[in-house]
């Protein structure tokens, strides 16, 4: 049986990439998914949009590799955009306060754009 | 203290059974008969806690038992609510209750969200040391029956 990966390079925009996440995000994926979401970065130098379209369920281990990762952002003059959360990772970053900290956008589309 | 209508789940401190736990806890709520919404959350404290125990409370170590414990209470209080009963004890280091504290939202950083999330979504949470080792939290969520997933009645 195939394994499907944690991280996929969707798209190269002209500006940076759009990575799409798979599965679930635990305690046990999120050091894997903070070492893949690094290493999409470092080539791409400009705005990174996570797809979560496929992330069903996201824990506090999760939020805390995208903030680790929107940090990294910030310091290389990169940009980090969120699109398409399903309602039950909406609502942690909800919770934690943190969908005022994140750039959360509805769609592919808008995130193109943003 | 358990009862024999409580559903008990026990694994090691491995943070791959963590998705074994979410199933489990899943199916156990929903067939309380409770919304997805009240499932997710449910999931989401259960799995923070066991995240809590494995990383600091074992520091890592994978051989250490954790023991869940589910009750569902549907007889309703004054007002009117089911109640979620959740019992987590380990056998890991003891610390001081007062010191299980989330951190401040304004310190946007990684980390330190976990006992947050608890506190925000249940109703009442309690980390006790146990007897002679390991702690003891338990937490309480108060449900409005309208958070029951509607019951189909016989067909006509």
């Amino acid at each position: 049986m195939t394994q499907q990966p944690l991280t996929e390079v969707a798209e190269t925009l002209s500006d940076g990439i759009v990575v799409s996440i798979y599965g679930d995000i635990d305690l046990q994926r999120s050091p894997d998914l903070r070492i893949a979401l690094i290493q999409h970065t470092e080539g791409s130098h400009g705005r990174l949009i996570v797809d979560l379209t496929s992330v069903s369920y996201m824990d506090s281990s999760g939020v805390a590799t995208l903030v680790e990762v929107l940090q990294y952002q910030c310091r290389s003059g990169g940009s980090l955009i969120l699109c398409n959360l399903q309602p039950n990772v909406q609502s942690i970053f909800e919770i934690s306060k943190l969908d005022s900290v994140f750039n959360i956008v509805p769609d592919i589309d808008t995130a193109r754009t943003a | 203290m358990t009862s024999q209508n409580d559903i008990e789940i026990c694994v090691p401190s491995q943070p791959r059974y963590l998705c074994v736990v979410r199933a489990a806890v899943g199916m156990a709520v929903e067939k309380f008969g409770f919304v997805h919404e009240v499932r997710h959350a449910i999931q989401l404290v259960v799995d923070e806690a066991l995240s809590n125990i494995i990383r600091h409370g074992y520091d890592g170590r994978e051989d250490g038992p954790i023991r869940i414990s589910l009750r569902e209470i549907p007889g309703g209080n004054e007002n009117d609510q089911a109640e979620i009963q959740i019992i987590i004890e380990d056998e890991a280091k003891q610390i001081d209750p007062r010191q299980i504290q989330g951190r401040e939202l304004d310190d946007i950083r990684p980390g330190g969200l976990g006992v947050h999330l608890i506190k925000e979504i249940m109703d009442e949470v309690t980390y006790v040391p146990r007897e002679r080792i390991g702690m003891r939290l338990t937490m309480r969520k108060f449900i409005d029956k309208s958070d029951l997933v509607q019951q189909e009645g016989p067909s006509v």
